[in-house]
């Protein structure tokens, strides 16, 4: 028998992995380094956002949620970290042609 | 329907691809690339197989931090790769290459197949001496109770590969400034997360010391994240790299293994072997070993990253 968390748990998840799918694809499909990071982070943002919130009422302990959720903080702030020096590198190339 | 074997195979063809990628690609930049996801990938295979320290260890070690040696070797061959390439060894040496590898891969492959069943195992025989180390991760016992010597040797060796990475400067730089050079804006995002990230990195190093009596953690683990703590602030330009002849940076670097032979030293005496730790006393022992050996780990490995001196004033 499959409860509502159940089925609140496959939407999130299911959907977070489409995003990762969306942004696998357009990683390897758009033209050039900008675009390519544009759909990256819509796989860190909102896949992994969705996957977490997806596992949250699955959780044994609060802890285990928190941490979770700084799981999921942490890597916002890498993506957006690593997407602006690779996008600055980018165009720091692009000037030097 | 049970998932697991289907996601034990998607790993290892994801593996075994990955491998043969970080081979055969030209660029060393892309192999480099490749040998992190494979890292990640391998890590995914350890933790498969209920085993989260290694997986840790994997992910900082073996991925992360060896990554980012690779990367800073790759970059430092990029002038040359070009001619590198071109000289492309002959097809006699491929085929000799070729089949030692293949001779490799098939000698380890029997050696597992011909694996006693079930494997020789001394993890009964830990599990039930547990209690006397006062911990209650296993593996934590075995690295610094039951085979401490070991984890010795490891803080020693690694105490030898930076004194290797320093022998690479001339003799005019010895004891100067690590070759680490920023390029930051310093109003740019590097310099604020350099700023920023480091007080929560710490915090997780703490965690990840203090969880590793009990569960998966310890004091590599926690010594890889001090470590990227301080690369991140060097990348950014925050701080610099000490000079390599620093009486500060050579003191905390020795302090680990010295506190370890001390330590063992002891135990000769107190408890009648090197590195056995006296009734009742285990914890005190451990603890007096994990903080310095954790602090001289990190210091190694930043010093590691930051490389070779090249510079006799700082960057």
């Amino acid at each position: 028998m499959i409860s509502a968390i159940d089925v609140f748990t496959l939407v999130c998840v299911a959907a977070g992995a489409i995003f990762f799918l969306a942004g696998t694809v357009g990683l390897l499909r758009f033209p050039d380094t900008l675009t390519r990071l544009h759909a990256l982070t819509k796989a860190d943002n909102l896949g992994l956002g969705l996957i977490v919130i997806g596992l949250l009422p699955r959780v044994d302990s609060v802890t285990a949620g928190i941490k979770l959720i700084c799981i999921w903080a942490l890597v916002l702030f890498a993506s957006a970290l690593v997407s602006q020096l690779i996008g600055r590198a980018a165009r720091r190339e692009e000037l030097d042609q | 329907m049970n998932v697991m074997p289907w996601a034990g195979a998607l790993v290892a063809v994801l593996l075994l691809a990955l491998a043969l990628w970080v081979i055969v690609v030209r660029s060393t930049f892309a192999a480099v690339v490749g040998f992190v996801a494979y890292g990640i990938i391998l890590s995914l295979v350890w933790m498969l197989l209920h085993a989260p320290d290694i997986a840790l260890t994997e992910v900082a070690i073996g991925s992360g931090l060896t990554g980012v040696l690779l990367l800073g070797a790759g970059s430092r061959l990029r002038g040359t790769e070009g001619n590198e390439n071109a000289h492309a060894p002959g097809a006699v040496v491929r085929v000799v290459a070729a089949l030692l590898c293949a001779a490799v891969t098939v000698g380890l492959a029997l050696t597992v197949l011909l694996l006693p069943e079930p494997a020789p195992s001394l993890a009964p025989l830990a599990a039930a001496n547990l209690y006397r180390t006062e911990l209650g991760n296993p593996v934590t016992a075995v690295l610094i109770a039951f085979r401490a010597t070991d984890t010795m040797l490891e803080v020693v060796v690694l105490l030898l590969a930076l004194v290797g990475a320093w022998s690479l400067a001339p003799d005019r730089l010895w004891g100067g400034y690590p070759g680490l050079r920023h390029h930051a804006d310093p109003n740019g995002m590097l310099v604020y997360a350099a700023r920023r990230l480091p007080p929560l990195g710490i915090i997780v190093a703490l965690y990840l010391f203090y969880a590793g009596s009990n569960s998966p953690g310890g004091e590599f683990q926690s010594a890889t994240v001090l470590a990227a703590m301080w690369l991140l602030a060097m990348l950014a330009g925050v701080t610099h790299a000490p000079p390599t002849a620093a009486l500060r940076v050579r003191a905390l670097l020795v302090m680990g293994s010295t506190v370890f032979l001390v330590v063992g030293v002891v135990g000769m005496f107190t408890a009648g072997a090197f590195l056995a730790y006296p009734e009742g006393w285990a914890k005190v022992f451990i603890l007096a070993i994990e903080v310095p050996v954790t602090l001289s780990i990190a210091v190694a490995l930043g010093m590691l990253m930051a490389g070779a001196p090249e510079r006799t004033v700082p960057a």
